[in-house]
């Protein structure tokens, strides 16, 4: 779509007020997110200066709560309406389309039809009692997701329903609730978790794959990309250093508080949870959970609702010095601040793995339900 | 034959709901049905938890709405241990729950009912010089050049003619129900992308309070982030900035922006004046305290019922009464003890899921048996409409001067009666005027939190209660709210420091009720009778009306119990409220200036 010698995307941005200069400053901007060196904002730019058709890509949201497609909506650079209308073409997303009903459902299976589109699932898939939990146009959600990707490249989940079973997987699972993984086996997954996730990693990830070709790099167990998920919050987190000193915060509101000490004691879940949250922040990176003084709720881990939000986690050591414990062993030992306490190289659920174990064990020990993830 | 249109998924809502319309001859809609299709759970999830913790729980509830149940659920949980929040913590809460307010309204009209009224492939007929002239005379707004307007234009006509519409596809585009001149077409198709980057800067309230947006972080006793004017990782001078800032911000958008494109689109809708009222009874539970949540008569939005259209008498209602809220499940997938029906106050309530609608993929509903996940909550009996009518409307019969003042003037400029209130468009027009009620509020709660702060006071928790050792061994709470789609209450038990029992009573559960044993429909259905559908298989009439109710489906649908136990519920009530502007609650700036609204 060439004409006049400017792309779509430059046209559009060009309507909006958006310079040129603006556009590469995002595509710089971007490339940071992904973790990639800023010279490959040129990349990013080209690749989207040159694209003439946009990727249709069908939103599903399931048994979910709109918070992610709400989040969605916050992204700055891009924004959501760059996104919208330069980058992609949402033809399928029941929050914010035009059309409802049969039209509705049409525009689904003529997506289908073609092929050669990107599925993002928000929301959990309930599979129990014949999935009548959640059905839309009368169908069930699972057939739903089977039907949807059937001729797609790749599936997103957003947020932690769709990527670990989420809010409601949590014990007792009442819906028999299920993650994308359990069900669709044979398209590239990527799992981009939080409640909600973070709008930077969704329009990161989408900036990958159209400069890209490809989804980002991901870890096997969890299929979350490296670029948001590769490293611990307790090891970017600006109170580390308080951390160390054993300088906590010990009752709301107290001098510790007020001073931005470490909230490890309030129950900070940032040594078990991996994800960019303290490099990117939110909401055009005015804030950040731990920045503005509640603890971190770990919401990027499978089964992070299973742990008491204010009880502290345990600390394991994950790596170095080689006299601590192999990975994934749970050790009674106390915090004490001097330990180098936890190195994030793995990317795995370390919060699912461990600590959820250790709390909804005395929580719900009769059965198994809702017990930490199967991947760790 | 009656013919049956029907609408699923009903997009642009939160949620997963359907409509069955049964039409007579002539395609005018006799009787309506409506059923939300989907359910999680979390009223279960919930038991055996910390109540500290239940706030978070709540919290996902909804991620459109996403702080009203962490609201209800603190207050609850504050409720049944008894403590009482600093003054710090109140403003703060204030603040955050009105920015929830505009920044909801906002994105509702604009992105998720104008397209209801706005004909996007229209607006590519539209002169932008017209268009740049009609917005200078509604508004002050200054991005208004023919230029600006022509640039957006050929960016919509670029996008259609790719032929990839992407959000846009397949709308009802040339329907002869859209009304609007090309030019007001373009001039909200840019305000609709306006928008979109205008409520980025709004959820900067949430963002610094709670760290982010959606699901921002909330505490029980207060709120998590500290004041201190010389710390740099406290509420201080810079980050009350950025407060200040998203204030204003959206004080100019509702008063340049919304306000104005809502009263350049509504004359030309005028027969929904006449369409779309539903039950004619309304209920508030009020918000905005000045101090104490318990101290219901200082509510800038007052409590009380409103029944028959009657605006000379303000019933009052009680949350904790027992007697005045039941819920009914003849028509929703649900098990009584006591049989069908027999209604159960919430507190002694039952959840006893069991499906028994069409196998699916299915054509139909059966309306005569079970038909939604939605219980039927009445109030005395009766069917209530909650939401923007509802509070304007008791703000109005209280004789809240602002209120008064906008809808006179929002009715002139309509000329219309007052009777016209109880519509459709009486509803879409309600949602933008107590926006600038609660717009005008905020800069008024800002301002004694900065008067507050200078006195010294940096509190901004009780901690008296934060450990479960100081607990009583059994209590029980209710906390309430108003969401921006109407009336919120949750109800919790705590039994030796758990939660026991907890219960949600969500606007869409009471305005999207199926039918009770008596046959009375909720406000959705009743809303919907009369309504002509001239194309039957393009039902924007009954999107209009719905999407009027801004509905909100997995609010309303949360309630499973996966072993078919029983589970309490809840209820509803307290008293009625006249005193409006007590001093937290009065703008420091004078309460009309409307400014730039339909400046001539
Ligand atoms: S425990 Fe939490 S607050 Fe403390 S350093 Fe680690 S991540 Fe930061």
């Amino acid at each position: 779509m060439e004409s006049n010698g400017r792309s779509l995307v430059e046209k559009s941005l060009i309507a909006r007020g958006i310079s040129r200069r603006d556009f590469f400053k995002y595509c710089a901007l971007v490339a940071g997110t992904l973790a990639l060196p800023t010279s490959y904002g040129l990349r990013v730019a080209e690749a989207l200066e040159k694209k003439s058709e946009r990727l249709p890509v069908i939103w599903l949201e399931l048994q979910d709560c709109a918070g992610c497609s709400e989040s969605f909506t916050r992204a700055a650079k891009p924004s959501a309406a760059d996104v919208v209308l330069d980058l992609i073409s949402l033809n399928y997303h029941e929050t914010l389309m035009a059309t409802a009903g049969t039209q509705a459902e049409k525009l689904r299976e003529d997506t289908i039809k073609v092929g050669g589109y990107l599925v993002i699932v928000e929301g959990a898939i309930p599979s129990s009692e014949g999935d009548i939990y959640c059905t839309i146009g009368g169908k069930t959600a699972e057939q739903i997701l089977h039907d949807t990707v059937k001729n797609a490249v790749a599936v997103v989940s957003v947020g932690s329903c769709s990527s670990f079973g989420g809010l409601p997987k949590t014990y007792p699972n009442p819906t028999g609730a299920k993650r994308v993984m359990d069900l669709v086996k044979d398209k590239p997954i990527l799992n981009l978790p939080g409640c909600p996730v973070n709008a930077v990693n969704i329009t990161a990830t989408l900036v990958h794959f159209l400069t890209f070709g490809k989804l980002p790099a991901i870890d096997d167990k969890l299929h979350r990309p490296l670029f948001a998920y590769g490293s611990l919050i307790h090891n970017n987190c600006p109170r580390r250093g308080h951390f160390n000193r054993g300088k906590f915060v010990r009752e709301w509101g107290d001098e510790g508080h007020k001073k931005g000490w470490c909230l490890y004691k309030m129950g900070c879940k940032g040594p078990v949870t991996f994800s960019n949250c303290p490099l990117v922040k939110w909401n055009d990176s005015v804030s950040w959970p731990i920045g503005s003084g509640h603890g971190c709720i770990g919401c990027t881990e499978p089964d992070f609702w299973d742990h008491p939000l204010y009880l502290p986690v345990k600390i394991q050591e994950v790596s170095p010095p080689a006299f601590y414990p192999a990975v994934g062993v749970e050790t009674e030992k106390p915090i004490d601040a001097t330990s180098v306490a936890v190195t994030g190289a793995i990317a795995g659920a370390i919060l699912g793995a461990v600590g959820a174990a250790a709390v909804t064990k005395n929580r719900h020990s009769k059965d198994g339900n809702g017990q930490s993830s199967g991947e760790s | 034959m009656a013919q049956r249109v029907v609408v699923d998924p009903i997009t642009r809502i939160e949620g997963h709901f359907r409509i069955e319309a049964e039409m007579d001859d002539n395609n005018v809609i006799r009787r309506a049905y409506s059923s939300g299709t989907m359910v999680r759970g979390i009223e279960i999830i919930m038991r055996d938890r910390d109540p500290r913790d239940a706030w978070a729980i709540a919290q996902r509830t909804c991620g459109v709405c996403t702080t009203v149940h962490s609201f209800a659920s603190i207050r609850a949980v504050e409720d049944a241990l008894d403590i009482r929040i600093p003054r710090n913590a109140n403003l703060i809460r204030n603040i955050m729950i009105a920015q929830q307010f505009i920044h909801d309204h906002v994105m509702h009209f604009y992105h998720l009912h104008a397209l209801d009224w706005v004909d996007v492939v229209a607006a590519l007929k539209a002169d932008p010089k017209e268009t740049s002239r009609v917005a200078r005379s509604l508004s002050s707004w200054p991005k208004t050049s023919p230029a600006y307007f022509a640039s957006i234009q050929n960016k919509v006509k670029e996008i259609v003619a790719s032929g990839q519409l992407t959000i846009f596809a397949d709308g009802y585009w040339g329907h002869p129900a859209y009304k609007l001149p090309p030019e007001i077409d373009l001039l909200a198709v840019v305000h609709y992308l306006e928008a979109l980057d205008a409520q980025r800067d709004f959820v900067k309230i949430h963002t610094v309070f709670g760290g982010k947006n959606p699901h921002p972080n909330f505490l029980v006793g207060g709120v998590p982030f500290p004041i201190d004017l010389t710390s740099d990782k406290a509420l201080n001078a810079d980050t009350l900035a950025i407060i200040q800032d998203a204030i204003e911000k959206m004080h100019t958008f509702v008063y340049q922006v919304y306000l104005p494109d809502l009263l350049a689109i509504a004359p030309y809708y005028k027969e929904y004046t006449k369409l779309g009222e539903g039950l004619g009874n309304f209920l508030s539970w009020g918000e905005f305290p000045v101090d104490d949540i318990r101290n219901v008569d200082s509510y800038l939005v007052p409590r009380g019922a409103i029944l028959n259209r009657d605006l000379s008498t303000i019933h009052a209602v009680d949350p904790r009464d027992m007697g005045q809220v039941q819920e009914f499940v003849k028509h929703s997938w649900y098990d009584y003890t006591v049989g069908d029906d027999v209604g159960l106050h919430p507190w002694e309530g039952e959840t006893d899921l069991h499906y028994t609608g069409p196998k699916p993929p299915y054509e139909h509903l059966d309306i005569k048996e079970k038909y939604s996940w939605l219980k039927s909550p009445r109030w005395e009996g009766h069917p209530m409409e909650v939401g923007p009518l509802a509070r304007m409307l008791i703000l109005y019969a209280s004789g809240n001067t602002q209120a008064k003042a906008l809808v006179e003037r929002t009715l002139k400029t309509l000329d219309a009666p007052v009777e016209a209130l109880f519509s459709t468009l009486g509803r879409t027009a309600a949602r933008g005027l107590e926006s600038a009620i609660y717009v005008n509020a905020m800069r008024g709660w800002y301002n004694d939190l900065i008067e507050n702060i200078k006195t010294g006071d940096y509190t901004i928790v009780n901690t008296e209660k934060w450990e479960p050792t100081t607990w009583p061994t059994h209590a029980k709470g209710v906390g309430t709210t108003e969401a921006p789609r109407g009336s919120l209450g949750h109800w919790a038990v705590i039994d030796n420091g758990k939660i026991t029992n907890y219960q949600q009573v969500v606007p869409t559960t009471w305005n999207a009720s199926p039918e009770d044993q008596k046959g009375q429909g909720g406000a959705y259905e009743r809303s919907l009778e009369r309504t002509k559908i001239a194309i039957p298989d393009q039902p924007l009439e009954i999107l209009r009306t719905i999407h009027s109710f801004d509905p909100c489906m997995a609010c309303a649908v949360h309630m499973v119990d996966a072993n078919h136990k029983t589970l309490g519920t809840t209820t509803v009530m307290p008293s009625i409220v006249v005193q409006l502007f007590s001093k937290a609650n009065r703008p420091t700036k004078p309460i009309l200036t409307i400014g730039d609204f339909q400046r001539k």
